[in-house]
């Protein structure tokens, strides 16, 4: 047995996983219709490479990475692209997003991918980054960060430990659970292409002990690894989180804005892991993920695999519908995932659940005054004064805000969760974020027109001074002419004055 | 199916099963095996006191809220005020006319609540300001305490007589009043009499069960610990401040009492007397005044024992718990500026923790 650490604070929500974690994963027919937006990763949106009216193949390019932080995207299924433009994105916005709409033509059919299945072991780590990078893999656990991105970190860092993350600590989702039970090779052929990749020594698939089967069947598979070990961690939230995985398996803390290669390890979603072995060994791009859908207000509760771009509504469709109106849809877990303010939008490629709660699931009551019963502290597993933290943003004092901490705050809502006033803490620090965010951008703008009036001045000043050196010129050129007249005249008349004399 | 809900709430979608009037009411079961205990051996007229701090409680609470103009029900309906009611009388006399605790109760809910802003504003206890503003304006009243006299005892009086007592101000006869353990130690002591010759007639077992002279609810040790068990398997409270303040009282006057055990009662008897035990496991543990991080509550506590015994031994009353209280409230501000978590990823003075960067 593996010596543990335990993070501070954390809470025990329900689960509530009992009605989907033993339920085989369902593969939902292809809708008609695709919409595919450009931006499912954090970074730049992807640049479109199609235009409407081409046909597409499944699997086939459908715009490109920008930058150093993107990821590509592909289509889902072949069909014809009948649309590139805004549509409501699934973000609690609701604001558009450039999307590409594909009409899938029921065929199915795969593109004749110049990206041929590869033998892992004779990749070198560069292979394997470029490869997951062209496959538009994303982190699958929801922050959707471009894996490729984090498989170069160890260039930059001595990483030696991987660490693969099937905690699930979110309520309801099990769909890394479900992958774990039903595909424990290929999450485990994945973790050692990752493992290649950053040059690792050792990987621990880290599971909480609140999901037996999937734990017995990642020890089974890898049964005569040596280097890889299923580590079974206590259920508490926020175990899924980067940080307190790392926390709980190496007992080392990553620093204040750094990253987990800072302290040589790196951590992937058993869902990445999956689609990296899709990627490497097949040849697959990231089209389609295994998605929870649940909560009181779906009929049939299960896990489905979709294909990205496919409406939420499609997806509760072929889960039996809704059985009452649900009070809130969220994407992801209940406790960090997003609310949705309509089912008209796609599932992306970070999308791990869709879960409809009903009102008793929420159990959201009457905000009370705080009665500063430090519940919050307690529960805050980053050391943080989340009623302080309010407190002052709830007064406008930004710069105290941010001294108490807030940019070490991982919005895990333990605070919120367990306060028995129901001050919604976590909606505050998003607030105070949002205003920082908007505070430094008017400062970047405000020196930005700084410099610009500076640069005016300067340019004013510049001709001002031309002018004047212009117009000097000009006077020296006239007097000189003037002079030269004078001597001229001058002369003449002493010429004259000779010859008459 | 189109706009469901409101977009702009953040997470999380779940909340625990908990509330403040949830809170509040577990508070109320806590204290009532030991105010119960308290109308039974004191009989009708602490049945009144209680009655007449509730509703008076009540009463100010809805005066106050209205005057501040905030929402009546929610706040009512939250348990606070009452539960106030109810601490404030287990802190008086049994016997205590009726006005004391009608002053006693609205002084803490106007003043002590609501000039500060109201629910989770209050620098102060709300409880035990009202208890020491009492305690040194009507010092006679706050200190005539009775001997156990349970109700359908023979010398108990009936519901008239106690009507007499509470409402009309008839003073007790002797033959039922008498002196706290605490209060007799004291008066003895400056007589110059040894601890053990004071204590020669005292029982530790009476104070464990209740059956001396006191405040309505401090009596009965062990139902207050009991209560206190209940909160803190419930999850109400935690351990810090109780074990912390319960703690350091013991340990000093154990500590004195081992250095000179003719001037000094001993640590048992200490913890068992006076409101010990009902200000550390329901009073102190008031969140509101108290800090808010483990750390500070441990040093709160540990100033409140200090204080406490300080004043017991040294001071001009017999009891001290409520000026440890209210000076300790006074500093809470304080530790929790000083006193806070270490960060994750960061030193305890704030600084990120060092970074190993390859090249």
């Amino acid at each position: 047995m593996m010596k543990l650490f335990r993070f501070r604070g954390g809470v025990h929500p329900e689960g509530r996983k009992e009605a989907t974690t033993h339920k085989p994963i369902q593969v939902m027919p292809m809708p008609k219709r695709l919409y595919i937006p450009v931006q499912q990763h954090i970074g730049a949106p992807a640049e479109p490479q199609v235009a409407i009216g081409d046909s597409v193949l499944k699997g086939q390019l459908l715009a490109h990475s920008q930058g150093a932080v993107s990821a590509p995207i592909h289509a889902p299924t072949s069909g014809c692209i009948v649309d590139i433009s805004d549509y409501p994105a699934p973000h609690p916005s609701g604001l558009p997003v450039r999307t590409v709409v594909l009409e899938s033509d029921g065929l199915d059919q795969w593109v004749d991918s110049p990206v041929v299945p590869l033998d892992p072991y004779n990749l070198s780590t560069d292979e394997i980054a470029v490869r997951v990078g062209a496959a538009g893999i994303v982190g699958m656990g929801g922050a959707t960060f471009p894996a490729a991105v984090k498989l170069k970190l160890g260039k930059r860092s001595k990483i030696d430990t991987l660490l693969i993350n099937g905690g699930e600590c979110e309520p309801y989702l099990t769909c890394d659970d479900r992958l774990m039970q039903e595909k424990p090779e290929a999450i485990i052929e994945g973790a050692r292409v990752m493992m290649r990749a950053i040059q690792a020594n050792q990987t621990f698939l880290v599971v909480e002990d609140n999901k037996p089967a999937a734990i017995a069947a990642l020890k089974k598979a890898c049964e005569r690894a040596a280097d890889i070990k299923v580590v079974v961690v206590p259920s508490r939230y926020p175990m899924g989180s980067e940080k307190h995985m790392i926390k709980t398996v190496t007992g080392k803390e990553v620093p204040a804005g750094g990253l987990g290669a800072d302290v040589g390890v790196l951590v992937h979603n058993m869902g990445t892991a999956y689609a990296v072995q899709h990627a490497v060994k097949l040849g697959r791009p990231l089209i389609s993920r295994v998605v929870t859908v649940g909560g009181g207000a779906v009929s049939q509760p299960q896990n489905v695999e979709v294909p990205v771009g496919a409406l939420l509504s499609d997806v509760i469709e072929f889960c039996g519908g809704l059985t009452e109106m649900p009070a809130r849809i969220i994407m992801g877990g209940p406790m960090m995932g997003q609310v949705i303010p309509y089912l008209q939008v796609p599932v992306v490629k970070g999308t791990s659940g869709i879960i409809a709660l009903t009102a008793d699931e929420i159990n959201q009551q009457t905000t009370m005054p705080c009665i500063r019963c430090g519940r919050c502290v307690e529960a805050c597993p980053c050391g943080l004064l989340p009623l302080q933290m309010a407190a002052q943003a709830r007064a406008g004092n930004l710069d105290n805000v941010v001294d108490l901490g807030l940019l070490d705050c991982v919005a895990c809502g333990c605070c919120s969760y367990v306060c028995p006033s129901h001050i919604p803490l976590v909606q505050y620090f998003n607030y105070a974020k949002g205003e920082l965010t908007a505070r430094q951008q008017a400062k970047h703008k405000s020196q930005e027109n700084k410099r610009l009036v500076e640069q005016k001045n300067e340019r004013l000043e510049r001709a001002r001074l031309a002018r004047e050196e212009a117009a000097a010129r000009r006077k020296a050129e006239a007097e000189a002419k003037k002079r030269a007249a004078e001597l001229e005249k001058a002369r003449k008349q002493a010429e004259k004055a000779a010859e008459s004399a | 199916m189109n706009t469901i809900v409101n977009p702009l709430v953040s997470g999380p979608h779940t909340h625990a099963a908990i509330s403040v009037p949830m809170v509040m009411r577990q508070v109320i079961y806590a204290i009532l095996p030991a105010l119960i205990f308290g109308v039974v051996i004191f009989g009708w007229p602490s049945l009144w006191l209680i009655l007449i701090s509730v509703a008076t409680a009540l009463a100010t609470e809805a005066l106050a809220l209205y005057l501040f103009n905030k929402p009546i029900k929610p706040f009512l309906n939250d348990g606070s005020v009452v539960l106030t009611g109810l601490l404030i009388a287990m802190t008086l006399p049994p016997w205590a006319p009726w006005w004391i605790a009608v002053i006693g109760v609205s002084f803490a809910v106007l003043i002590g609540k609501h000039l500060f802003g109201g629910l989770g504003q209050n620098v102060f206890n709300p409880a035990m300001l009202a208890r020491v503003m009492l305690l040194v304006a009507f010092p006679l009243e706050l200190t005539t305490w009775i001997n156990p006299t349970p109700l359908f005892t023979e010398g108990a009086p009936s519901l008239l007589e106690s009507l007499a007592i509470t409402f009309g101000g008839v003073i007790p006869a002797d033959a039922y009043t008498g002196a706290t353990p605490l209060g007799h130690l004291k008066t003895e002591l400056t007589l110059n009499h040894t601890v053990s010759e004071v204590l020669s007639t005292y029982s530790y077992w009476d104070s464990l069960l209740g059956w001396t002279g006191g405040s309505l609810g401090e009596m009965s040790a062990i139902l207050l610990l009991l209560g206190g068990i209940y909160l803190l398997i419930r999850r109400i409270i935690t351990w810090h401040i109780p074990v912390s303040i319960l703690a350091t009282s013991f340990l000093l006057a154990t500590i004195f009492n081992l250095i000179s055990p003719d001037r000094y009662a001993d640590g048992l008897f200490h913890m068992l007397n006076g409101g010990a035990i009902l200000v550390a496991f329901f009073i102190a543990t008031d969140p509101v005044t108290a800090p808010s991080t483990p750390r500070g509550q441990i040093l709160f506590g540990v100033g409140i024992g200090i204080i406490e015994y300080v004043v017991r031994t040294w001071g001009s009353f017999p009891e001290g718990v409520g000026f440890a209280v209210l000076l300790m409230n006074a500093i809470t501000p304080l530790i929790d500026h000083y006193v806070r978590p270490r960060i994750y990823g960061r030193t305890r003075t704030g600084k990120p923790l060092e970074v190993n960067r390859q090249g």
